[in-house]
């Protein structure tokens, strides 16, 4: 069942989409990018504590999957998660103002960088269990199908938690019952410091989907239109009631494991730069420019206002109070 | 009110609460075609059909966390566990996922999961197959953990459960899925976090839940016969614990015992004890006296599993203690 992802248009041929859309997929990925580095600033501030894990790098792969679904979809994420929930819609103040553990962020502050979440948007949750999210996933997918809702969802995980038991029991769980759940693996071939090809047997993760008798995609996962093509067509399956799909994005992080891991020692010098060459959002100005006759101006307006918006949302949670001490005690019961 | 046995009140309880809430749905291994290993799913799937109540492949972690993704967004899962030794298998999704979404998202999500099953020491099922596991879920903040010991009891705490807006742990017996009593068959809700007092008396309060509770009022009978009166208390729900039930018991009698069939070190006991201790301590005429299982793996053998859990002997033993009589 595993087949490469199919581009229906040309490599490079970013006009198949209405420039609005294409340009609000370039805003996605800036905004991920900003907001990754200027958290990262504010880490070594000590603005933002804990552990918080940077998503640069794989931003095509976050706003390619939610430029494919629906406003009422879900999302599940995992403790990389900043990039799915600005992807899915989620306030840029909300988040930061969260990060720094303000009353005014998306949980109160009591949820912090792993624990981001919108119910009006239907993220359901950054995760900071390795493939606890999973089975959730499939569980908003039989809501919707037992509701008739029409809505999916779409399940990002790692290579890392590929390995775990929640992977198998959600893929099974999903294909048998046909829910509508689109599982997208981010594989940046490590865990920590795991090498993908160490710690998993087949070649391609995706090649798994055929234990499940569902479709097993690999995707380029810096191409943002290869991505938002493959989840597209698994979005339509699993809205057409048949099922389940698995998609593997090939991904890299720039950056370490989290804050704390320089992300070196495990991987060359070499490996990272080269990487780094294959950066999704200047493969996607390239492409806009190439062939949707968009303008360098048009995108640096774009870098610039998601740059105010960002100003704006570190400014806002720089100056909310931190969660009154009766915070503490509510929330557990409802 | 009808005589019925403890899991045909659980039944009605399940069905019930279909019937009234479109939203609610039962999920787990067993529970559709085969009625449930116990049969307390007895004629639903043929009455609310397989939507409703769903067969899973024997993937407790899995379909756990299918419940709570669907609690998260607009249904009320029942799931049942075969035993909940089994939900030793799920303690991801529902200590780190059940329990806590609520409060990691500033409570914009709520999980209104109910996960039942019975727990506890059967008929010589050995180590595996036989664990008191209340003790685990109590120290979780988020969740509650209700222990029905009467089919009463068991119906009226269900329907509560199903309706609560969070998760609930609602361990059931194997042992007591025949035992009968009276059941209101109207309309009959008892809230969570409400104790009753099972037996009143003077001199002693028995403090027990569960099968134990039956353990305790055979005791207080037998004690009844030496002259000794025992208030019989059952917590119902450990967690939220009606703590003020049980204190003012103890500040009439004086003298606590505490039932516990799961092993003894940081058992729900030893906080029983620690509750009473810290509130009453002034009016205690003797210390907390606990009667809980031996710190050992349940034994398959007849005489060692019977010697592992509290008898009515030791419950007796116990009494005579507080009382400082031999």
């Amino acid at each position: 069942m595993k087949h490469r992802a199919g581009r229906a248009r040309q490599e490079g041929d970013a006009g198949a989409l209405p420039l609005e859309k294409l340009l609000g997929m370039y805003r996605g990925m800036v905004k991920i990018r900003q907001f990754e580095e200027k958290a990262k600033e504010l880490f070594q501030q000590a603005l933002i504590r804990g552990g918080v894990h940077f998503y640069i790098g794989q931003e095509a792969v976050a706003v390619g999957a939610c430029a494919a679904l629906r406003e009422d979809d879900y999302i599940t994420s995992n403790h990389r998660g900043h990039g799915h929930c600005i992807a899915k819609g989620g306030r840029l103040d909300l988040m930061m103002a969260e990060l720094m553990g303000k009353a005014t962020g998306y949980c109160k502050g009591k949820g912090g960088s792993m624990h981001i979440a919108d119910l009006d948007r239907g993220i359901l949750g950054a995760n900071g269990l390795v493939g606890g999210s999973m089975p959730i996933a499939a569980g908003a997918a039989l809501s919707a199908k037992l509701r008739g809702t029409g809505q999916v969802t779409v399940s990002f995980f790692g290579d890392g938690g590929a390995n775990i038991g929640a992977f198998h029991e959600s893929l099974n769980f999903a294909a048998i019952w046909k829910l509508p759940v689109v599982y997208v693996c981010e594989n940046n071939l490590y865990a920590i410091s795991t090498c993908a090809a160490e710690a998993t047997a087949v070649e391609n993760i995706a090649d798994r989907a055929a234990g499940y008798n569902i479709p097993g995609v690999i995707v380029d996962g810096q191409d943002i239109l290869a991505v938002y093509d493959a989840v597209s067509q698994a979005v339509q399956r699993a809205r057409r009631g048949e099922g389940p799909s698995l998609l593997e994005a090939k991904t890299y992080r720039f950056e370490g494991h989290f804050t704390g891991d320089p992300g070196v020692g495990y991987r060359t010098k070499e490996e990272v730069e080269a990487w780094r060459q294959r950066d999704p959002i200047a493969k996607f100005r390239d492409d806009l420019t190439a062939t949707a006759g968009v303008d360098e101006a048009q995108l640096k307006a774009i870098w610039d206002e998601a740059a105010q918006e960002l100003e704006a949302a570190v400014a806002f949670a720089k100056a909310s109070p931190e969660p009154a001490d009766e915070e503490l005690l509510t929330d557990i019961y409802a | 009110m009808a005589q019925m046995a403890y899991r045909d009140a659980l039944n009605q309880a399940l069905r019930e609460e279909m019937a009234r809430d479109p939203r609610v749905f039962l999920m787990g291994e067993e529970v559709g075609l085969y009625e449930g290993a116990y049969k307390v799913s007895k004629g639903l799937l043929q009455e609310f059909g397989p939507k409703r109540v769903i067969d899973t492949p024997i993937a407790e972690a899995g379909f756990t966390g299918v419940g709570i993704g669907a609690a998260m967004v607009g249904l009320r899962p029942v799931i049942e566990m075969m035993t909940f030794n089994f939900a030793i298998l799920a303690l991801d999704q529902i200590v780190n996922h059940a329990a806590k979404i609520s409060y990691m998202s500033g409570g914009q999500y709520r999980v209104p999961i109910v996960i039942r099953g019975p727990g506890g020491a059967a008929f010589q099922l050995a180590a595996q197959h036989s664990q008191s596991m209340e003790s685990y879920f109590c120290h979780v903040p988020g969740l509650k953990v209700v222990m029905p010991a009467t089919p009463a009891d068991a119906k009226g705490l269900l329907k509560s459960a199903i309706r609560d807006d969070g998760p609930v742990i609602f361990i059931e017996s194997e042992v007591l899925y025949g035992f009968r009593g009276e059941v209101d068959e109207e309309e009959h809700l008892i809230p969570l976090g409400v104790a009753e007092v099972k037996r009143p008396g003077e001199d002693v309060t028995i403090v027990a839940w569960s099968k134990t509770l039956h353990l305790a009022l055979e005791a207080a009978e037998a004690l009844e016969q030496e002259g000794v009166s025992c208030e019989v208390v059952d917590p119902r729900t450990l967690r939220p614990l009606d703590k003020e039930t049980i204190l003012n018991s103890v500040r009439k009698t004086n003298r606590v015992v505490v039932l516990e069939e799961g092993a003894r070190f940081s058992g729900v006991g030893a906080e029983l004890a620690s509750l009473i201790s810290e509130e009453v301590f002034d009016l205690l005429d003797a210390p907390v006296y606990r009667v809980p299982g031996i710190d050992v793996p349940m034994p398959y053998a007849r005489n060692l599993e019977r010697a592992k859990i509290p008898t009515k002997e030791r419950v007796i033993e116990a009494v005579h203690h507080v009382l400082y009589r031999q």
